[in-house]
C-alpha cells in the first residue's frame, strides 16, 4: 500500500480536526514531560541520599570481630563428643581488633584487577577533653589520599584543607557537631584521651559534615600515622581494610572468597546497606507507577478524540471504502494519526521535560545536613527519555488500535444508504 | 463470438433479518455488456438500492453469484473486493460523498493514488482533463464544501471516471438535485454514454431519466419484471 497517501489522508483529516488533535497531542505533551521531570527528579534524589552512604562505604571491608569463639574447649573432649553441648553465657575471647599481617593482604588485594583502590583504616576511640568534661568520640585513622580519592572524603571536609591532615602532624579534622560542642575553630589545639589512657594534643585543620548528624556528632579524621602514635601502637597496626571495586555487583562474591583466604571477617556493601536498595527500588517504583498513569490517562484521552473523529468522518471512511480503500487502509489511517499524535507529542514532551529538568536543578535547596548540595539534584540519564519515548509511541499504539478497528470495521453501504 | 459482459448476476437472492426475515431480492439476473447505459427503475423499497450495493462488492451478504468482467467475484476477500471498487467501478451517490478535508482536485485524484500506477504530476493532468469534461477546472484548487451541490455531483462524477473504470454505478445520482442541475448531470451521463462509450448502471426513480438511457431494468418487490 501507498505510504504517502495514507499520510496525506492522515494529514488531511488531523488538520480538519486541528484543535482536538492539538488537545491529543496536549495531553500527550504533558504526560510525558512530567513523566521525564519526575523520574529524573525522583532518580537525582535517590542517587544523592544513597550516595550520601554508598559513597562513603567501602564495597568490601575486612576487619576482626568481636565475638566468642566458635570452637569451645567441651568440644574438643572426647569424652562428650557424643553429646550435644550447650554452654550458656559465653564470652567473647580475647582477640586482637588488629589485622594480622595487613600488608601482605593490602598487597594481595591491590594486585587483584578487579580491585579498584584500597585504604587502610584504623579507629579509636577517645574522650575529647573540654574543660572539666569529657565528650566521647572516634578518631578513624586514614591513609588520607586513599580516603579522597575512593571515598570522596575531600567533598565532607566543609571547612579547612583536607590535604593538612596529612601534611600537619599531630593534626585532626573535626566532626561539625563534635567541633560546635567543643567550640573548637580551626587552629585550635584540642586534646583528648584515648582508652589506653594516653593524652594527646590534637590540631584542627578542618571540619567534616557528613549530613548524618549522628555521625557528625561523634566521628572524626586523622592520619593513620597520628592514631597509631596515639594508641602506642606500631605501623602496623590496621583495624579495618576498605576496599573499593570497579564493578560493586561482585563484592558479596569477593567478600566470601576472601573471607576464607584471610581468615578475618568481611562485609560486603550490598548485605551492610540492605535497606537502601530497598528504598531506592519502591521511590523508583512509586515513581513509574505515577508516570505511566499520566501517560495511560493522555492515552484515553487520545481514545476519546479518536472515538469522536471517526463518528465525524463516517462520511469520509465510507467514501474512502467506496472508492477502493480496503479496512486495513482505513485502520493505517487512524493508526497514523494516533501514532502522528504520540510521536509530535512525545518529541515536545522530552524536550521541555528535559528543559524543566535543567529548571528543577536550578532550583536551590541548601540545607544543613547535606553540605554538597546547592540546588536539587536531576538525573538525566538517557534510559528515562528512552523509557518515556517507547511509552508515548505504545500508549498512543493502543489508544488509537479500538478506535481504528472500529473505523476499519465501517460498513460503508449502511452510512450512504442511512441517509 | 460473444462479448464477456461487464457484469452478470446469476440468481442473486438477498435476505434483510431485522425486524423479521424478509427477501428483498428474489432470484435476480442479468446482464450489463459493454458500452450499454442501463437504469434500474422502481419503487422506493423494491430493492434497487439494494442490488446496486451487492453489484458493487460493498454488500458481500447475499446468495448467487455475480462476475464483473467474467470474474467471479462472490466470496473473494474484502482486501480484493476493495481493489476491484478502486480499479474497475466508479461509483457516484445521491449525497455527491466527496472528502471535505481536501481540494475538488485532490478528491478527483485519490482513487488513481490509491491505485499507484502513474505518479502524480500524471495522475494530476488526467484528474485536470476529467474536471475539464465537466466544465469545473477552474474550480480545482477550492475545497470541496466551498462548491454547490450539482457542482459536487459533477466532481463525483469525475472521481468516478479516474482510474478509467469499467462501469459506473449511481445511485440516485439526481435524486438531490434541483431540476436545472439534474438536468447537467443527466446530459453528463448522456455524452459519457455517446462519447466516450463508458458503460452505466443508474439507480433511479426520475421516469424521465430513465427513459434516456438504453435499457430500462424494472423491480417491483425484489424481482425483475421488466428488462
Amino acid at each position: 500500500m501507498k505510504v504517502s497517501l495514507i499520510l496525506e489522508i492522515a494529514k488531511a483529516l488531523m488538520l480538519a480536526r486541528f484543535k482536538q488533535t492539538m488537545i491529543a497531542a496536549i495531553g500527550v505533551v504533558f504526560s510525558i514531560t512530567m513523566f521525564v521531570a519526575l523520574l529524573g527528579f525522583m532518580n537525582g534524589l535517590n542517587k544523592l541520599l544513597d550516595g550520601l552512604i554508598l559513597n562513603r562505604t567501602p564495597h568490601i571491608r575486612f576487619y576482626n570481630e568481636i565475638k566468642p569463639s566458635v570452637n569451645q574447649p567441651i568440644d574438643l573432649a572426647d569424652e562428650f563428643s557424643n553429646f550435644y553441648n550447650i554452654i550458656r553465657s559465653v564470652k567473647p575471647a580475647a582477640s586482637r581488633l588488629s589485622i594480622y599481617n595487613n600488608e601482605a593482604i593490602i598487597r594481595t588485594l591491590e594486585e587483584d584487577p578487579r580491585v579498584l583502590g584500597v585504604a587502610p583504616k584504623l579507629s579509636a576511640q577517645v574522650f575529647y577533653n573540654v574543660g572539666t568534661i569529657d565528650i566521647t568520640g572516634v578518631i578513624n585513622g586514614i591513609d588520607v589520599e586513599a580516603e579522597s580519592k575512593l571515598f570522596a572524603f575531600t567533598d565532607y571536609v566543609t571547612a579547612g584543607n583536607y590535604i593538612d591532615l596529612k601534611n600537619t602532624s599531630n593534626s585532626i579534622i573535626l566532626g561539625k557537631g563534635a567541633a560546635d560542642r567543643m567550640m573548637a575553630e580551626i587552629g585550635d589545639v584540642i586534646q583528648a584521651t584515648t582508652s589506653q589512657g594516653n593524652r594527646v594534643q590534637l590540631k584542627v585543620v578542618g571540619y567534616y559534615q557528613s549530613g548524618l548528624g549522628d555521625l557528625d556528632n561523634v566521628q572524626s579524621y586523622a592520619s593513620i600515622g597520628t592514631v597509631q602514635k596515639m594508641m602506642g601502637e606500631t605501623a602496623s597496626y590496621v583495624t579495618d581494610i576498605q576496599v573499593k571495586l570497579k564493578d560493586f555487583n561482585l563484592a558479596p562474591a569477593m567478600a566470601r572468597d576472601y573471607r576464607d583466604i584471610f581468615g578475618i571477617d568481611a562485609d560486603d556493601i550490598q548485605t551492610v546497606n540492605a535497606q537502601f536498595e530497598t528504598g531506592t527500588n519502591i521511590r523508583t517504583l512509586i515513581s513509574y507507577a505515577v508516570g505511566i498513569t499520566l501517560l495511560i490517562v493522555s492515552g484515553f484521552g487520545i481514545y476519546n478524540i479518536l472515538n469522536m473523529m471517526i463518528y465525524e468522518k463516517m462520511d469520509t471512511i465510507a467514501i474512502l471504502k467506496a472508492i477502493g480503500f480496503s479496512g486495513r487502509d482505513v485502520n493505517n489511517i487512524f493508526i497514523t494519526i494516533a501514532l502522528t499524535i504520540g510521536f509530535v507529542g512525545g518529541t515536545i514532551g522530552l524536550i521541555l521535560g528535559f528543559m524543566a529538568g535543567l529548571g528543577i536543578e536550578r532550583i536551590p535547596f541548601e540545607t544543613e545536613a547535606l553540605p554538597t548540595v546547592k540546588t536539587f539534584p536531576v538525573d538525566f540519564n538517557p534510559k528515562y527519555y528512552i523509557i518515556a519515548a517507547i511509552f508515548s509511541i505504545v500508549t498512543t499504539y493502543f489508544a488509537g488500535y479500538f478506535p481504528a478497528r472500529k473505523a476499519s470495521g465501517v460498513d460503508p453501504v449502511e452510512i450512504i444508504r442511512g441517509k | 463470438m460473444l462479448e464477456t459482459p461487464v457484469l452478470e448476476a446469476q440468481k442473486v437472492n438477498k435476505y434483510f433479518f431485522s425486524p423479521d426475515k424478509t427477501q428483498v431480492l428474489k432470484e435476480v439476473t442479468f446482464q450489463v455488456t459493454r458500452g450499454e447505459f442501463v437504469s434500474i427503475m422502481g419503487k422506493s423499497g423494491c430493492g434497487k438500492s439494494t442490488l446496486l450495493y451487492i453489484l458493487s462488492t460493498m454488500d458481500t451478504d447475499y446468495e448467487g453469484k455475480l462476475l464483473i468482467d467474467g470474474e467471479v467475484i462472490s466470496g473473494k476477500s474484502p482486501s480484493y473486493l476493495s481493489k476491484i471498487r478502486n480499479e474497475k467501478i466508479g461509483f457516484v451517490f445521491q449525497f455527491h460523498y466527496l472528502l471535505n478535508e481536501f481540494s475538488v482536485l485532490e478528491n478527483v485524484m485519490i482513487p488513481g493514488l490509491k491505485l499507484n500506477k502513474k505518479s502524480r504530476p500524471e495522475l494530476e493532468h488526467i484528474a485536470m482533463e476529467k474536471l475539464k469534461i465537466f466544465d469545473m477546472q477552474d474550480h480545482a484548487l477550492k475545497k470541496a464544501n466551498q462548491l454547490s451541490g450539482g457542482q459536487k455531483q459533477r466532481v463525483a462524477i469525475a472521481r468516478s471516471l479516474m482510474n478509467d473504470p469499467l462501469i459506473i454505478m449511481g445511485d440516485e445520482p439526481t435524486g438531490n438535485l434541483d431540476k436545472r442541475n439534474s438536468d447537467i448531470v443527466f446530459n453528463i451521463f448522456k455524452e459519457l454514454a455517446k462519447e466516450f462509450k463508458q458503460t452505466m448502471l443508474i439507480v433511479t426513480h426520475d421516469a424521465e431519466f430513465a427513459a434516456g438511457t438504453d435499457r430500462i431494468i424494472e423491480m417491483e418487490d425484489g424481482y425483475i419484471i421488466k428488462q
